[in-house]
């Protein structure tokens, strides 16, 4: 794993090969919740991979329309998730249906996990997860259960890959508020 | 709605005591533990009479168990594990979670509240020392009494002067961001503090802040009414405090200001948001006015109160998601003499010892000591911790973000360790007579 020296230069791109199973296994930090997949350059992540329950694709679907109509109306929904994106997807297998969620963000997954479910609850609609095999029904109240299920399908990276490594989304932010404050100025000094 | 005379007073009650004495105690075997246990009940205040009671009472006296102490009582193991897992594991297992390593690990405690032997604490709030000396010989006496009861270790705990109002070793005013309860009489938040919290953030078995009830440990009337208690006894180093004052600020006024930085708070308990270049005690002693301000609107840049100072990551208040989450019930006191002001450091222990207590410790205090306290990039800083109850080991810096330029101070000291800690329940009144009947008829 590379270290923190190498982390700050983000001209270079970087690509780091993970062990089986996820985890550096010198390097295994504690969360709350228990082992931390590592932070790579492409920032820290998750790719969670469930059957869904046969017949409810429309469900996805659904869902799908429903959180971007919320992210319209509220922009900032999501952002105590410190993310960069989210990708949803669905697939085959046999004629069985697969849900994959995956998404990449700034802080472990275990930090702000109770943010997470929060939101799902109150955003007064039901999670789409209630669609995958083996959910657990009294997520609302027992985030333990629901970070168990995410843990249970997190299929970890083998390899990961940063073009500007290791960057947080504040920070791409803040440097493109720059690149617009400067031309705002460059306008002002015409 | 709330059981008052149910509840142990120690998180609602705040009693006009000066001094105080933990006693921590181990169990030979159950029976020894409950007659211990039996005969201690009587003395145990409920948040009621205790809130009634207040001016004229002279003792305040509390019990709670860790989860080898619930063990230790003949607890059956079925019950045992219907409590949540980190209280299971115990705060010596959730060493790294809690960023207790290095010099603050569990290893380096020095009063025995690592061991797995560890079952009980009882705290003793006095409103003097002739009280706490009389209870203090009534207890050794009683748990002689007992036979096969063991204290482990004990700690005086005496306010330190100026004793007109609350403050740490290092000067700064204690107890000024408290969150209020619903449904509490004469809890009113004060200004800027937000709304009053649902009970069930604090007390297990009432409605909470997401909703109803969550499910309770098992039986439910050992578990109701409780609540989960994290303690922590934390050294200040005073010496190592002052010299860092010294070398960052020429002047008193430049140093009163880095100290006011790393808090987030002028000594005085002005907030920094409110009076961003010069103390305001008056400020500082108005509980109307001391809470009555945001960081995102007010401060968003930290030009006033630095992004990464005590006060902004144990309570970020506008700035944190799910905030009334994560709220904390803070009890406790300062040990050890005072070091006169201008004295080198004469290498005694001095510090605080302190309760959190909260509904969920992995959701409250783990979260507050993981995410706020020791999460090295709390709001994108990099390389920083809490500057002041942060796990320091003199590689880490603290930036003062100023115009046009901010000051970054590097390899900052330690100016606290960790010397013990635990996790405690703290059952109810009909839970401890229940416990201690535990073997009879139930």
């Amino acid at each position: 794993m590379p270290d923190k020296s190498t982390q700050d230069d983000w001209t270079k791109p970087a690509a780091v090969a993970i062990p089986k199973g996820g985890f550096f296994p010198d390097k295994v930090e504690q969360g709350r919740y228990g082992p931390i997949f590592p932070k790579t350059p492409a920032c820290y992540g998750f790719s969670i991979i469930a059957k869904i329950i046969p017949g409810r694709e429309e469900n996805f679907y659904e869902y799908g329309r429903n959180l971007a109509e919320g992210v319209t109306g509220t922009p900032d929904l999501l952002a105590s998730l410190k993310l960069h994106y989210l990708r949803w997807n669905l697939f085959e297998i046999k004629g069985d249906t697969y849900f994959q969620y995956m998404g990449i963000f700034d802080t472990d997954f275990d930090k702000y996990t109770e943010d997470a479910v929060a939101i799902f609850a109150a955003t007064g609609r039901t999670t789409v997860f209630e669609n995958l095999e083996g959910f657990p029904k009294d997520w609302k109240t027992n985030a333990g259960a629901f970070i168990k299920f995410m843990r249970d399908h997190q299929c970890p990276s083998f390899m990961e890959y940063g073009e500007y490594p290791y960057v947080s989304a504040d920070e791409i932010k803040k440097a493109l508020k720059l690149k617009a404050a400067f031309s705002n100025m460059l306008d002002q000094m015409q | 709605m709330l059981e008052l005379d149910d509840i142990q007073h120690f998180l609602m009650a705040r009693p006009h005591a000066m001094v105080a004495r933990y006693e921590f105690l181990s169990f030979k075997d159950p029976a020894a533990g409950r007659a211990w246990l039996a005969g201690i009940i009587e003395k145990v205040g409920v948040a009621g009479a205790v809130r009634a009671a207040s001016e004229t009472e002279s003792r305040w006296v509390t019990v709670a168990f860790t989860f080898n102490g619930l063990r230790a009582l003949g607890l059956d193991e079925a019950s045992l594990a219907t409590f949540p897992d980190e209280f299971r594991q115990g705060m010596v297992a959730r060493a790294e979670v809690l960023g207790d390593t290095g010099a603050n690990h569990p290893g380096n405690w020095i009063d025995q509240t690592a061991s797995p032997q560890l079952h009980a604490i009882v705290i003793l709030f006095a409103r003097d020392i002739a009280e706490r000396e009389r209870c203090k010989q009534e207890h050794e006496q009683f748990v002689t009494q007992c036979g096969g009861v063991e204290v482990l270790s004990s700690l005086d705990l005496a306010a330190i002067p100026p004793l007109d109002y609350a403050h740490d070793h290092f000067g700064y005013r204690d107890r000024l961001s408290l969150p209020a309860i619903e449904g509490l009489a004469g809890d009113e938040p004060t200004p800027g503090s937000g709304h009053p919290l649902k009970p069930g953030e604090f007390f297990l078995g009432y409605p909470d802040e997401n909703g109803p009830p969550n499910e309770l440990p098992k039986p439910e009337i050992l578990s109701r009414n409780g609540s989960f208690v994290a303690y922590r006894r934390l050294e200040e180093h005073v010496g190592a405090f002052r010299d860092f004052l010294r070398q960052h600020g020429e002047t008193p006024e430049e140093q009163e200001l880095i100290a006011a930085k790393l808090m987030g708070r002028w000594r005085s308990g002005a907030p920094l948001v409110l009076a961003p270049e010069k103390d305001d005690p008056a400020l500082g002693a108005d509980r109307q006015r001391n809470n009555n301000f945001d960081y995102g609107k007010m401060d968003p840049h930290g030009y006033a109160a630095p992004l990464g100072s005590h006060i902004r990551r144990m309570n970020p208040r506008d700035t944190a998601a799910n905030m009334n989450r994560r709220r904390m019930i803070r009890r406790g006191g300062t040990y050890g003499p005072a070091l006169p002001e201008g004295a080198p450091d004469d290498g005694v222990e001095r510090g605080i010892a302190s309760f959190v207590g909260c509904a969920s410790l992995i959701r409250q205090f783990e979260f507050a000591q993981n995410v706020w306290i020791n999460d090295k990039n709390f709001h994108e800083l990099g390389n920083e911790r809490d500057p002041i109850i942060g796990n320091q080991d003199g590689t880490l810096e603290f930036k003062i973000p100023k115009r046009p330029i901010r000051k970054k101070i590097t390899g900052l000291p330690s100016f606290t360790t960790v010397r013990g800690g635990a996790y405690f329940f703290l059952p109810s009144l009909k839970a401890l007579r229940w416990l201690a009947a535990l073997g009879k008829s139930n």
